[in-house]
């Protein structure tokens, strides 16, 4: 057990800076996941989610501050860091031209394997990934979830202690990324920590124990996901009228009432709006009934994580910055988020 | 997914502060093992490595042969060094073009986060095109024997013709190591690749005698590092004095080598950090 230190917070970060020209990308970032936990890094495209994570990773060095991975310095001890960590996200990617049995011997093999460990662990990890029928094509011939699958299976060749998965999900359907979420479940739950970046609130919120919100390159909030939605204190009044024809007129009651102007989900036929903790809701209940309009649903529950990203940031999680822009430019990587964030997913 | 445990990780053993000597060259030898894999994965790779050198050894062959030499087999006797050396010279692109896909796909910052030394990937690559040197020159001395080609020296002078071309062509891969750092697309680096290449291949006297080029490209071609190298394998695999051609040759290589692999050296470190 000797080489490595006992500390609480596999990963910490301190007043972490880093510049590209004129664009900060992280100014002065505190960041800290416990052993053995799940941190979420919730921010917009371009926010300093994946600079941190690069630099968490030794790919980047730090203007200043300073990074420890299990008490490890990055900079200083980047050899030592690079023999905790796995890393899979949007730039460390597979080799397109081999097998997927091959890159995860090439994986094994520099990371000191025998080729015939090698061979067995790739074995394992396709057979657990379900890559098996595809192990001996090239990669560039996988589907994007099996590509996805191939690139978590590389960063776990070496049974990291410390995972950074950089929106992993970013572009999956939704069968592919339950499967994704169940693995780092998984992971966890046999002691790995990790390092999630997402846009995407539901991710952070199903997969977290906690959350750092991250905005313009700063941490403008941290906390559990509960504390955060309790933070926001504001509670969402969900109301579904029996007949869709009624939706506009239990809108127009609900705005009278309240005061805040309702969302209108015509889908779902359900009408939302925030309300003030304390509110009476039997007043609201018995205007209903006055105007005999029948109600299905008629529920109040703690503010989304979106809802709470939204009044932190004054702007919605994927709305891209310019600054993000430019740096998602640099990276290569599609600008575009995909639209593949569900809010209400947590209500299933 | 199925619900087997991943397995926890394992127990660290105590931390290497850097990595060794020992692992560092067998990092580099499971990344050459990787680009010939790549080789034989990659159809299109493979048949441009076994095709081009064929390809010219047919059309040169036949349709110069005739005009310039007389005879399309005394031809091939005075060509076929020459095409040993084109084919071989445009194989060693092979090494920036893959160390610029690997920078830009993302495959570079997978190696770059494992505990490697830095220059492994680059070691891997460059060991890996050995390789490639060593396919284009069997295919192009076994199809110019088909097509009748015949060595009129001894083994060990054919043995040190291809161990000449394997050091020129090592020399000059560094070249495209550094295009491969500094350029950002493999297409950008076949293109500048072959805008250095072509002059530098046709500006010489592989495939005709200088005498009636104009001055200028004369004495371009007497000076050209190619033209000695020409000169040399000529010298080598067919006979006449070799041993001018063969020191200019190596000469040159070294010059090329010690030039360029400390500018692709220094690009690639200013890349990975």
């Amino acid at each position: 057990m000797g080489g490595m230190k006992d500390v609480t917070n596999a990963i910490e970060t301190r007043g972490l800076v880093k510049r590209f020209g004129k664009t900060t990308a992280l100014a002065g970032v505190d960041l800290a996941a416990r052993t053995g936990s799940v941190l979420g890094l919730l921010g917009p495209n371009g926010a300093g989610k994946t600079t941190a994570v690069r630099i968490l990773a030794t790919l980047l060095r730090p203007d200043d501050g300073e990074a420890r991975v299990c008490g490890y310095d990055v900079v200083r001890d980047a050899h030592r860091v690079r023999q905790l960590i796995g890393l899979t996200g949007q730039y460390a990617s597979v080799d397109e031209g081999l097998s997927g049995t091959n890159n995860l011997i090439m994986i094994g093999r520099l990371l000191g394997l025998s080729r015939s460990d090698a061979k067995t662990r790739a074995a394992d990890l396709l057979e657990r990934f379900e890559l098996t029928d595809a192990a001996g094509r090239p990669a560039k011939t996988y589907s994007g979830g099996m590509r996805r699958r191939l690139d978590l299976a590389a960063s776990l060749v070496g049974r990291p202690r410390v995972l950074y998965l950089d929106e992993p999900t970013t572009g999956l359907d939704p069968h592919s990324r339950n499967e994704v979420w169940g693995m780092i479940r998984q992971l966890v739950s046999d002691g790995t920590t990790v390092l999630l970046t997402t846009q995407y609130l539901e991710e952070a919120d199903q997969l977290a124990h906690d959350i750092a919100v991250i905005d313009h390159g700063s941490v403008i909030a941290t906390g559990t996901p509960e504390e955060l939605k309790a933070s926001a204190g504001r509670q969402v009044l969900e109301v579904t009228p029996a007949s869709r024809a009624d939706l506009s007129a239990v809108a127009d009651l609900l705005e009278q009432l309240i005061g805040a102007t309702p969302a209108i989900a015509v889908e779902s036929g359900q009408v939302s709006v925030q309300v003030e903790p304390g509110s009476s809701l039997p007043h609201i209940v018995h205007a209903f009934e006055d105007r005999s309009i029948e109600l299905a649903e008629f529920a109040l529950r703690r503010a989304s994580l979106d809802e709470v990203f939204l009044s932190l940031t004054g702007h919605r999680a994927e709305e891209e910055t310019p600054a993000e822009a430019e740096e998602s430019t640099k990276a290569g990587k599609a600008a575009a988020a995909t639209p593949a964030r569900e809010l209400d997913g947590s209500a299933r | 997914m199925t619900t087997a445990t991943f397995a926890a990780p394992a127990p660290v053993p105590a931390l290497a502060r850097r990595p060794s000597l020992a692992s560092a060259v067998a990092n580099s030898f499971t990344l050459a093992w990787r680009s010939v894999l790549k080789i034989k994965t990659n159809p299109e790779d493979l048949f441009g490595l076994l095709l081009q050198p064929i390809m010219y050894l047919i059309l040169f062959t036949y349709v110069f042969g005739g005009a310039i030499a007389g005879s399309t087999h005394k031809y091939l006797q005075q060509s076929l060094p020459g095409i040993l050396v084109l084919s071989v010279v445009f194989a060693t692109l092979g090494t920036g073009m893959m160390l610029s896909q690997d920078i830009s796909t993302g495959v570079f910052d997978r190696f770059r986060a494992l505990p490697i030394v830095r220059w492994a990937p680059l070691a891997g690559a460059i060991l890996g095109d050995l390789v490639r040197y060593v396919i284009s020159i069997g295919v192009s001395l076994g199809f110019g024997v088909i097509l009748g080609f015949r060595f009129q020296t001894s083994a060990l002078a054919a043995v040190m013709g291809c161990l000449l071309l394997m050091a020129f062509a090592f020399a000059m891969c560094w070249i495209w190591a550094m295009l491969g750092v500094l350029v950002k697309s493999a297409q950008g680096v076949q293109l500048y690749g072959f805008l250095l290449m072509f002059p530098l291949v046709f500006g010489s006297d592989i495939l005709t005698k200088t005498n009636t080029m104009p001055g200028w490209l004369q004495a371009f071609a007497k000076v050209n590092p190619v033209s000695y190298l020409a000169d040399a394998e000529r010298a080598l695999l067919t006979g006449g004095p070799a041993a001018t051609a063969v020191e200019r040759s190596l000469l040159w290589a070294i010059g090329i080598f010690v030039v360029f692999a400390p500018i692709a050296v220094a690009a690639y470190r200013r890349r990975t950090t």
